[in-house]
């Protein structure tokens, strides 16, 4: 007997001991697996302009290992995965318009980076169908708590539409919605700062100054959340929170006495002078902070022509130039790392120059600085077809959207070997959503290739769309399209006729006009994505990891705006009133005309007139005779007859008001 | 050899008519009918139709959306032609056609009644023996011209709303030859006739259903006549009058002749209501098939007469209620929806009661009050009624206000485009101009309602003046 003790005893150490050990691993993996990384891309524009790009990324551990508590990670965000079970989301702040013209729109910046002015929302849940529209009303009032922004009217219907292939591939627990009207603040940016660990008191997020950010061109915030927590299969990597801000800034450089070569030669910027501030070293939570330069393939050999140029010409230079991409310009801290793309179509790569914030502190802070010494001009890389979109017609009755595709310089390098081919075909898809009030007739769809009208069958390969309802749902219009290689310029053209609100429906600046949100059109055949060789031992960076996912180039076309007619806001009772007055004036006008008999109102009027001398004195007679009591001198029939009346008139009043009683019983209860 | 000269400058005015139309089918592009809210309403435009069939053919319900609201029938006839086109002619040929044609035998149809309406009446006022009176009377001079049927297709073709309902490609000449349809199945007797159209034109506009009491009565009673009482006055007079003399044969005679115009009968009327159950039945199959996999008959009618009932569109037309609809507080929203189409019915039955020996003009007065209280009314629905009112010229000769409705009708056609123009296209004018003229157009809709049925009315009472003095000249 003394045997089962001793046992007992070794497996309840024995369980004892492997709990602690799986405790303590699981402790250990927790803190392990929770990182946040932060980093800043900075790139030169071509119109003397510079891109910052604050990228941070937190992740969680999938939740089942790590209870509810989180080390880095924002609690406010897991909970909002949890409880609305989202698979993905991504939340944009956007104020400005990336212009795709300038600053390119073939790389992972601007088709990840580039929004559409206003909050873009959309969301994949994880829940049956019929409870995705109740998700995403929770959500949009949860997130706009959360980020003190109006999202909360993102909940109406008619704002949000369900995509079906047009926006993303697959997934049909997808909702998209977007308010292109909503003001980007500093009261949205602070919530924002608020779920990264160091806020903005530590690391790359401490340069984000506030007037310095707002001042720019165009400033996008974003969130992006994906969550493998409901996913079926084993790969977990739990809650993935990416959060970025993109702004475009002009930079502040010295406007002393410049002389003409000055004016030529592309502004010189550091961090203080664009944000104000410096870097005092980094977040100490991050497990990486870096900075990043990259220098465009556009840039990269302008910056080659240059050098071969100088090579040519004073061959004895080349000792002084250190590296070969400082020959236009020159930076005032030393690149940790050079990394430049493996694979471009060009013989020219991009290139990247890394800088770790981590060594420097309070004492010797960051500030990057890039001092121009040749005037340089170049032109980033552009989507293959450029898109704009505008409205047609005059008056507020009717009118047409149109869609324009034109054919930029590296569609035609991309495609010139193809263009041999006869049936190469470009791909475009096109995903658009419309207001109710925007009443689009799509059997008017159009196609114009190269300025001629093509037949709709021939271009559109697919299209679905889910049209709109009044005061219920969008209008939603995903279509592929596939143009002709060649072609130098495409349209398609839709009608549509304005709507007439409810004077309740109209915001109060009616006549500013109503906003057609931003179409997205995508080139699923193009890939924006940046391949930089580097050792495989490194981690890859949250930032390069992103340069090097296969997405294809997007890019949003701009908001339309469009006039309504407005009512006159101020005459409703009058409105009212007037036409109630018409009604009335039909209906008794009209059963006048029905009642109305000729002969006995002749009659009437006859004993009318007969009746009008003696009725007085017949008054006082029937007067005196009620107060004597029942007279004998009213004849016998009229007064049964006046008594039958009373009756008659009683029991009426009797039946009304018993009607009066039922219906205030049954209605009023 | 007048008449026959009188028909014949009849018919050229007719194809004149229909060149005329034609002519102006084929520059429609600089017209632009077909978007004027005057012409095209939500229910009868045709471009909404094109995007009804258009999401037909792309398999989505032709009601997805608030696009189409009209008949699923509709969509089948006149769907194909939408997409077709004749080479080197213009697209709004083929369906323009349908229009036109439509037109042309509403027209005919319209002469057709008339000719009834007129056999009735001068049988009738034979046999109270006021045939010579009224000739010599100052009110058939009107008719001494033309007849009378013949001025209706006339006043029908020639109408400029006609006109534009035709061009503008709506379709309301197909809701109202439905209509015509059934009054004329009515006046002629074909009773299956009358139950078909009554229950196309229920189908297409659900309006029409209230045309269901004239065509009992006139399948019930026959075509209008003077009031009953008189006629049996009459009959009284007349064996009062002669009892003895060559009785049998006489009396037989007499007895044979209003005998058929004073009892209802209810044979016609019974087989009537048998018709209806039938083509109704058949129309509800039709479109089941055809809406079968999109959602089935019952987003059919939420769909065309839910919303023709609740009133969701509030884009500007000829009648007053879209804006009323667009200004009225929420709360009050389904109070008014209710008083409005009550109004309509309210009206029913002291019409019925007053003038139950006068059908078709009771389904003229019908026609001109729903195609002035309608959700979305337009001019295809005036011109209907403006067309019909032509048959009762004889009757309606003293009429009231006559040349001043007249004038208005002028003046409101003119100034509502106007209006319209500067509110909508230069955003000069304010939506209470337009409103202005619809409020204008929508009181002399009123006048001219109350002023005909009161001219009827008065007809009447003439009449039995007149046969009253006659029974007391013959008695004394």
């Amino acid at each position: 007997m003394a045997v089962l003790p001793f046992r007992r005893v070794f497996v309840f150490f024995f369980i004892l001991c492997f709990s602690l050990f799986y405790a303590s691993v699981a402790l250990g993996s927790g803190i392990d697996d929770e990182e946040f990384s932060e980093e800043l891309l900075l790139r030169p524009l071509p119109d003397r302009k510079v891109l910052s790009h604050f990228q941070f990324r937190s992740r969680a551990p999938p939740n089942s290992s790590n209870g509810r508590h989180h080390h880095l990670f924002p609690k406010a965000i897991s909970q909002l995965v949890q409880k609305f079970r989202l698979k993905e989301m991504e939340l944009s702040f956007t104020q400005g318009r990336w212009n795709y013209d300038l600053w390119g729109g073939f790389d992972p910046i601007s088709s990840n980076n580039a929004k559409p002015p206003g909050v873009e929302l959309w969301a994949v849940f994880d829940v049956p169908q019929h409870h995705v529209d109740s998700s995403w009303k929770n959500l949009t009032h949860a997130l706009s708590g959360l980020f003190c922004a109006s999202i909360n009217f993102l909940e109406s219907s008619t704002t949000y539409s369900a995509p079906d292939w047009g926006f993303r591939p697959a997934s049909g627990r997808l909702r998209y919605g977007t308010l292109p009207r909503e003001a980007v603040c500093t009261e949205n940016l602070t919530p924002w700062l608020k779920l990264l660990p160091c806020r903005d008191k530590a690391g790359v997020a401490a340069l984000m100054d506030r007037p310095s950010i707002y001042k720019g061109f165009y400033h996008s915030q974003r969130l992006h959340l994906t969550s493998t927590e409901f996913d079926s299969d084993d790969v977990d990597s739990g809650i993935v929170l990416e959060q970025t801000l993109t702004v475009v800034l002009q930079t502040n450089g010295k406007k002393a006495v410049l002389t003409s070569q000055e004016t030529k030669l592309q502004p010189s910027w550091s961090l203080t002078t664009m944000f104000g501030r410096k870097i005092n070293g980094r977040c100490v939570l991050a497990k990486s902070s870096n900075v990043y330069l990259q220098l465009d393939r556009g840039l990269v050999a302008v910056l080659n022509n240059l050098q071969k140029e100088n090579e040519i010409s004073a061959p004895g230079n080349l000792a002084y130039e250190a590296s070969r991409s400082n020959h236009g310009f020159e930076l005032s801290v030393k690149p940790d790392r050079v990394l430049e793309e493996a694979e471009s179509q060009g013989k020219n790569p991009s290139v990247l120059y890394e800088f770790a914030v981590g060594k420097y502190s309070n004492s010797e802070s960051f500030d990057l600085g890039l001092t121009w010494k040749l005037p340089v001009v170049w032109s980033c890389q552009q989507a293959p077809l450029s898109a704009s979109r505008f409205l047609m017609g005059s008056g507020n009755e009717r009118g047409a959207i149109a869609i324009s595709w034109k054919s930029s310089q590296l569609s035609q390098q991309l495609l010139h070997p193809d263009v041999i081919e006869e049936n190469c075909k470009l791909q475009v898809n096109v995903f658009q959503v419309v207001p109710w009030y925007i009443k689009v007739y799509y059997h008017t769809l159009q196609v114009f290739v190269d300025e001629r009208l093509e037949a709709v069958s021939d271009i559109v390969e697919k299209i679905r769309v889910s049209p709109s309802e009044d005061k219920v749902s969008p209008g939603v219009m995903e279509m592929i399209l596939k143009f002709p290689c060649g072609m130098k310029s495409a349209a398609i053209t839709l009608e549509f006729d304005k709507g007439f609100l409810h004077i309740d429906e109209y915001p109060p600046d009616a006549n500013q006009g109503f906003d057609i949100p931003s179409a997205l059109i995508s080139y699923p055949n193009f890939h924006a994505s940046i391949q930089f060789v580097e050792d495989k031992s490194l981690d890859k960076s949250p930032i390069l990891a992103k340069f090097q996912e296969k997405s294809s180039v997007r890019s949003y076309t701009e908001v339309l705006l469009v006039p309504l007619t407005t009512p006159d806001f101020s005459m409703p009772y009058n409105v009212i009133t007037i036409t109630c007055t018409v009604f009335a004036l039909y209906f008794g006008s009209l059963l006048n005309v029905l009642r109305r008999r000729v002969g006995e109102e002749e009659r009437l009027l006859k004993s009318k007139a007969a009746k009008k001398t003696g009725q007085l004195p017949q008054l006082l007679l029937k007067l005196s005779a009620k107060l004597r009591g029942r007279s004998l001198e009213t004849p016998q029939s009229s007064s049964t007859s006046s008594s039958f009346v009373s009756s008659k008139l009683i029991l009426k009043v009797i039946l009304v008001a018993g009607l009066a009683v039922a219906w205030q019983f049954y209605f009023a209860s | 050899m007048a008449k026959k000269k009188k028909e014949g400058s009849f018919w050229i005015w007719v194809t004149a008519s229909i060149i005329f139309r034609l002519i102006l089918i084929y520059f429609p592009s600089n017209l632009n009918l077909s978007s004027r809210p005057e012409v095209s309403t939500p229910l009868t435009s045709l471009r909404r139709l094109a995007e009804g069939y258009w999401l037909k053919q792309s398999s989505v319900s032709p009601y997805a959306g608030s696009m189409y609201h009209g008949s699923p029938l509709l969509l089948a006839v006149l769907g194909p032609l939408t997409i077709k086109s004749i080479e080197g002619q213009p697209n709004n040929l083929l369906y323009s056609l349908v229009f036109v044609i439509a037109d042309f035998i509403n027209a005919l149809l319209i002469r057709a009644i008339g000719q009834k309406l007129q056999i009735t009446y001068s049988r009738s006022l034979k046999s109270l023996d006021l045939d010579t009176v009224s000739k010599s009377s100052a009110f058939m001079l009107v008719a001494a011209a033309l007849p009378s049927r013949d001025i209706a297709a006339l006043i029908y073709l020639w109408n400029p709303f006609t006109i534009v309902a035709c061009v503008g490609l709506s379709t309301s000449p197909i809701e109202n030859l439905a209509i015509l349809l059934s009054i004329y199945g009515a006046c002629s007797r074909i009773v299956p006739l009358a139950a078909f159209g009554w229950v196309m034109a229920t189908h297409l506009s659900l309006y029409p259903v209230i045309l269901i009491v004239p065509v009992i009565l006139l399948l019930g009673y026959g075509t209008d006549t003077p009031p009953r009482k008189l006629l049996l006055q009459r009959r009284g007079g007349k064996l009062e009058d002669n009892p003895s003399n060559d009785s049998d044969f006489h009396q037989g005679q007499a007895m044979k002749e209003p005998e058929l115009a004073i009892v209802f009968s209810w044979r016609p009327v019974n087989l009537f209501l048998l018709w209806i159950i039938i083509w109704s039945l058949y129309v509800l199959v039709l479109c089941g098939i055809y809406v079968k996999q999109y959602g089935g008959l019952n987003e059919m009618f939420k769909s065309t007469y839910g919303f023709i009932l609740t009133m969701q569109d509030l884009s500007p037309n000829i009648g007053v209620l879209w804006y009323f609809f667009a200004e009225v507080f929420d709360f009050f929203r389904n109070f008014f929806l209710i008083v409005f189409h009550l109004n309509i019915i309210f009206m029913i039955f002291p019409l019925a009661i007053r003038l139950n020996h006068r059908p078709c003009f009771l389904a003229f007065v019908y026609i001109t009050i729903s195609s002035m209280l309608k959700s979305y009314p337009s001019v295809g629905d005036s011109a209907l009624s403006l067309g019909l009112l032509g048959l009762f010229v004889n009757e309606l000769a003293e009429m009231q206000f006559s040349f001043f409705i007249f004038c208005v009708y002028v003046g409101v056609s003119l100034l509502s485009p106007v209006m319209h123009n500067l509110w909508i296209w230069r955003g000069t004018g304010n939506a209470n101009f337009y409103y202005a003229t619809a409020m204008a157009y929508a009181c002399l809709q009123i006048i001219l309602v109350v002023e005909s049925v009161s001219a009827m009315l008065n007809h009447d009472r003439k009449l039995r003046k007149l046969s009253s003095a006659k029974l007391q000249n013959v008695k004394s």
